[in-house]
């Protein structure tokens, strides 16, 4: 499955990418999945999720659990909890 | 209605327009976020938000119809400016305007406290000492609590 991977504030900073397109194997099927698979590409991707627990997710722009499902996402983003205002 | 810009906004021009010359509004509301120049005693020199284009949008856009669920509004404003700004610079202006001030003082409270804590926005405050990515803050998740209506509390 073919899908956009954006990475906002210091998520994109740790790992040096503001957006990519990947091919994710059929096994990936959570958010959580997503991550792990994200670290094991490598020592950013690793610091990057270091705390996965406290970046939030969004799929197809709307903020999504870790343990959403991504069948059929077109766009999923990593972001650290927002502070606007 | 929502705008996502980089350009500084006109407080009064705002509120004007909002306004059009109608008499049946009773109450307007405004509120406006600033940078400061200090955080946690350190001196800021320029704040940069970050933002997703698209998602951005859409969240102000949830949140200003939540708030047009819940109160009588007859007209309702969130402006939101993303890229580098001075200390003292406007960040971000709601305004609701109701019959009555009751509505509009709370409509516009809940419209902030939804967009600390949904609309997606970072802040980077720079410094002499350089540049850090601003935390996000317990008292906006608990800020958000109170609009908790009984059935989405039991969740």
């Amino acid at each position: 499955m073919s899908v956009k991977l954006l990475y906002f504030a210091w998520v994109r900073e740790k790992t040096g990418l503001g957006e990519e397109t990947v091919d994710l194997p059929g096994d990936v099927k959570t958010i959580t999945d997503l991550i792990d698979w994200l670290k094991a590409r490598g020592p950013e991707f690793v610091s990057a999720f270091e705390q996965s627990d406290v970046i939030r997710t969004a799929i197809d722009q709307t903020h999504v659990p870790h343990d959403a499902a991504i069948a059929n996402a077109r766009e999923i983003a990593f972001f650290p909890p927002v502070t606007g205002g | 209605m929502i705008r996502v810009q980089q350009e500084n906004f006109d407080i009064g021009a705002e509120i004007e327009r909002l306004r059009d010359n109608r008499t049946d509004i009773g109450a307007i509301v405004s509120f406006t976020g600033t940078v400061r120049d200090t955080a946690q005693g350190a001196p800021i020199t320029e704040m940069t938000l970050e933002h997703y284009p698209g998602m951005t949008e859409k969240e102000l856009e949830r949140i200003e119809a939540e708030a047009n669920e819940r109160w009588p509004l007859q007209e309702s404003l969130i402006i939101h400016r993303y890229g580098p700004m001075k200390p003292g610079e406007n960040i971000v202006l709601v305004v609701t305007a109701s019959p009555h001030r009751q509505a509009a003082f709370e409509a516009a409270e809940f419209l902030m406290d939804f967009l600390k804590t949904n609309a997606p926005f970072w802040k980077k405050e720079d410094g002499p000492e350089g540049g850090d990515w601003v935390d996000a803050r317990e008292s906006d998740d608990d800020a958000l609590k109170r609009w908790e209506t009984p059935e989405k509390a039991a969740e």
